[in-house]
């Protein structure tokens, strides 16, 4: 609304004749929103840095400077081909990245860096440009306002609204949410159900497409095309800082650091300046990097003003419900197998964690996953949540095969888990991490319907005090409540509960066991990793016990834990 | 497409050698701090043209031989890592804000080079320039050679001292789980003082060695990156021999692609080799 009405409020500059000094300067700020905040798109929203932007937006300069100059396409027809142009680019440099598993974001930062020199190596060497340059002076620009300086301006003020909403709604929307969790955990993520492959694309191609647009209207608002003017370090490194100096967790952080280094830069455009010029955007780059990594619109702000506007307690328990007052247990489950594994293997360099397992879980039991450490227990559960891929074997839930699913699909399909060591989104309140796991787990509500659903789970946790703080202010009992809470909240068949008791103090375990039978209540199917063994007898329905790789021993906990290979297993051989 | 006689195309394929032993000079640096310490330093490029530039100044107008100029140029690059990665440390910088801070610094560096030194090319004309010997059809140029041999002396040693010695066990051991390591006694902060000291050092060398057989001009300093980062990724994160074989094996390729395309198409091939990489090994990295 806002960007909106500053918009049309910007609108009407044209129209009072100023010098056309402050039309291109005006033009240049807007330039620079753009290119800033369509960087930030992919870049501040999921953490992957992309120094290629100068490349995106440059295949948006020839596409063009190339359609509009050599085969004379009306300009504005140009606009949209450089903007599919580009994004094509993107998306397919991202479906090769983004598919390696660990140092993806540095090495997407530094292909997109190489990008931008072999797209030049291409430009120069192809007779799309072929050398010279391009002059577009001859191209005929419609006129959308009564000066030449005016038209761009009008075109770049549009864009820069056009795409300021763009960010503005991804940011309010569940791929923004999906994207802010990718930056703190891209792993977690999945596993809650973001599907991050899919995200990180689409952004980067939202992204790339913008600056290709922009690119597009500077070909012809500089007339003169050159690959050695376009494809430069100066592009990235530019949208880099006003982003960061910004803020790139805030849609309006990078415009308003666009808008302050416009400024500075072009206050003074003589040409022995432009050294110290560059000087002091490398200085003011690393200067934001050291002392004010979030940027201007940084999180105090961003929690300052959440705070201030959640009204309290929106909380509409009744609509989830997640436990009604005064249920009546017992009522668990038909007693059919709910995931069946069987023959499940998995490798780690050599080590067999997972050496042919085959189990089942029955729905509405509790089942109690016991084993030295070592034995296979935390690879089982990271396999089923589909963290890692099994090498060979099947695992059947609901009695579909899910073992070469995406772990965001088995997320989907309802299976949630904890991880031993709590992995919280460190940059969401403790509210939106749980609401992030209502909107993608098998619950899939809507924003409004999750944050009810996250005020009641945290109730329920006995955490709604403190709901808008974030999990680095948590201690240990409550962050371990938290990862329960957002496990919960995904609205699961299948829970998964990797020792999410200990290091707990005996009390604070009382409590625990009495929530965990309260969830399985409500029909949720519980598997029990823990080493706190009056809880697994306390809990489970049933024990399987697990060693180096293999099931040991199934059954009733006290048959189980009498029988005399599972003593050994966990103390040793027995010497007479 | 003509096709180039044996000859040529050997002489071409030393040519890749030469040029190959300085991405793997370069890389060294460059991937034992992303590997040991994960800190991704842009800077390393900036600082090997700085070095590259003093050494041009020392020796072109000092007067002084370019080898000499390494008695200086290693201790004050050496002194510069440090002074960078106290700096990173002193703030925690998370390694992909490294690349950004690092990213402006080579822009400050790449501004003062600009500033004292200009925007023009420069070339150092040093004894060695000029001189080459034969074997048998091939020429050898003499300062390439000494780039080759610094880099093998360089890799090997980096090596053997991760290996053997304790300080490259500690480092070893501080990259693969630091809080760990820093339980059983090993001191994190001084021993990444002393890797980034040794791979500014490095900087230093290659800068010496791009002096030798480059002309120089300031925005040079981004063309080498994408290559450069491609033999680290191709030889592995932290590995000391790798970045010098996967350099070579890139120097190769691209002078093989230049015999028989236009040498303009050479920055192509780097780029090619890593996405095929990534494709068909994704996991690799």
């Amino acid at each position: 609304m806002a960007i909106g009405a500053a918009g049309a409020a910007l609108a009407v500059v044209p129209l009072l004749h100023l010098p056309a000094f402050y039309e291109s300067f005006l033009y240049l700020v807007f330039h620079w929103v753009v290119l800033a905040t369509s960087w930030n798109i992919l870049s501040g929203y999921s953490g992957y840095f992309s120094f290629g932007h100068g490349a995106f937006y440059g295949a948006g300069v020839y596409t063009t400077a190339v359609l509009a100059g050599t085969f004379d396409m009306p300009f504005l027809w140009t606009l949209p081909v450089a903007g599919v142009v580009a994004a094509l680019l993107g998306v397919a440099l991202g479906a090769v990245v983004f598919r390696v598993r660990s140092v993806r974001g540095e090495l997407f930062a530094l292909l997109t860096l190489a990008v931008t020199f072999v797209l030049a190596t291409i430009v120069l060497n192809t007779p799309i440009d072929g050398g010279p340059g391009i002059y577009l002076s001859g191209v005929a620009v419609p006129a959308l306002a009564p000066t030449a300086s005016g038209t761009f301006y009008v075109l770049a003020l549009a864009l820069a609204v056009g795409t300021l909403a763009i960010a503005r709604s991804i940011a309010k929307a569940p791929l923004g949410t999906g994207l802010f969790a990718i930056h703190d955990d891209e792993d977690a993520a999945e596993v809650i159900g973001v599907p991050t492959y899919r995200y990180k694309l689409v952004a980067l191609g939202v992204s790339c497409a913008l600056a290709g647009i922009a690119g597009g209207i500077h070909a012809l608002f500089i007339a003169y095309v050159t690959a050695g003017s376009t494809f430069n370090i100066t592009v990235p490194l530019t949208v880099v800082l006003m982003s960061v100096l910004g803020g790139t967790r805030h849609w309006a952080g990078p415009a308003l650091g666009a808008t302050a280094i416009t400024l500075l830069l072009y206050a003074s455009t003589a040409a022995e300046q432009a050294v110290a010029g560059k000087a002091a955007t490398g200085a003011i780059l690393v200067a934001a990097v050291l002392f004010m990594p979030d940027g201007i619109l940084g999180l105090r702000w961003a929690r300052r003003r959440r705070a201030a506007s959640r009204p309290e307690a929106v909380a509409d328990v009744t609509m989830v419900a997640p436990l009604a007052a005064g249920t009546v247990p017992a009522v668990v489950g038909s007693g059919t197998t709910l995931l069946s594994v069987r023959g499940l293997r998995k490798a780690f360099s050599g080590v067999q964690a997972l050496d042919g397992v085959d189990i089942d879980v029955r729905d509405g039991e509790i089942l109690g996953l016991l084993g030295p450490n070592g034995s296979g227990k935390s690879t089982l559960i990271n396999v089923i949540s589909g963290h890692y891929r099994a090498d060979a074997g099947s695992m059947r839930f609901e009695g579909v095969e899910i073992a070469h699913w995406r772990a965001h699909r088995i997320a989907g399909a309802g299976i949630a888990r904890t991880y031993q060591i709590p992995r919280p989104f460190a940059h969401l309140t403790v509210h939106d991490n749980v609401a992030l796991a209502a909107m993608f787990g098998a619950a899939a509500l809507d924003r409004r319907r999750a944050d009810a659903a996250a005020a009641a789970w945290l109730l329920f946790t006995g955490l709604a005090h403190r709901e808008q703080a974030y999990p680095g202010e948590l201690n240990l009992h409550q962050t371990k409540f938290l990862e329960l809470a957002r496990a919960l909240a995904a609205k699961p068949r299948l829970l998964l509960l990797d020792e999410v008791l200990s290091g707990l103090t005996p009390a604070e375990i009382d409590g625990a066991v009495d929530l965990i039978r309260r969830i399985r209540d409500q029909g949720t199917t519980i598997v029990l990793v823990e080493h706190v063994m009056r809880v697994v007898t306390e809990l489970s329905d049933r024990i399987v016990v697990l060693d180096q790789g293999r099931v040991l021993a199934e059954g009733n906990a006290t048959d189980v834990m009498a029988r005399d290979d599972v003593a050994i297993a966990y103390l040793g051989v027995v010497h007479a | 497409m003509t096709f180039p006689s044996a000859t040529l195309l050997a002489q071409s394929a030393l040519s890749g050698v030469f040029i190959g032993s300085l991405y793997g000079l370069l890389g060294l640096g460059l991937g034992l701090t992303w590997g040991l310490l994960h800190v991704i330093n842009l800077a390393h490029f900036a600082f090997a043209f700085l070095a590259a530039y003093l050494c041009y100044q020392l020796a072109s107008v000092g007067g002084m031989d370019p080898l000499l100029t390494l008695a200086i140029i290693v201790p004050l690059f050496a002194a510069l890592g440090v002074a960078v990665q106290w700096l990173l440390a002193r703030f925690s910088v998370s390694p992909l804000n490294s690349l950004l801070a690092t990213f402006g610094l080579a822009a400050i560096v790449e501004a003062g080079i600009q500033w004292v030194w200009t925007a023009d090319f420069r070339k150092l004309e040093s004894v060695y320039a000029g001189q080459k010997f034969r074997v048998g059809e091939l020429f050898i140029p003499v300062p390439e050679l000494m780039t080759l041999l610094a880099a093998l002396a360089l890799s090997f040693g980096i090596w053997a001292a991760m290996r053997y010695t304790n300080l490259g066990r500690a480092l070893r051991a501080l990259a693969e789980d630091a809080p760990v390591a820093a339980a059983f006694g090993i001191n994190a902060k001084a021993h990444a003082l002393v890797l980034a000291g040794v791979c500014g050092a490095l900087a230093g060398i290659a800068g010496v060695c791009l002096a030798l057989g480059f002309t120089l001009t300031p925005s040079q300093i981004y063309a080498w990156v994408g290559v450069v980062f491609a033999a680290v990724m191709l030889g592995g994160l932290g590995s000391a021999l790798g970045p010098l074989a996967a350099g070579i094996l890139i120097g190769v390729s691209e002078a093989v692609t230049m015999a028989f395309a236009s040498p303009s198409w050479a920055p192509i091939v780097s780029f090619t080799l890593l996405i095929l990489l990534l494709l068909l090994r994704p996991e690799r990295s």
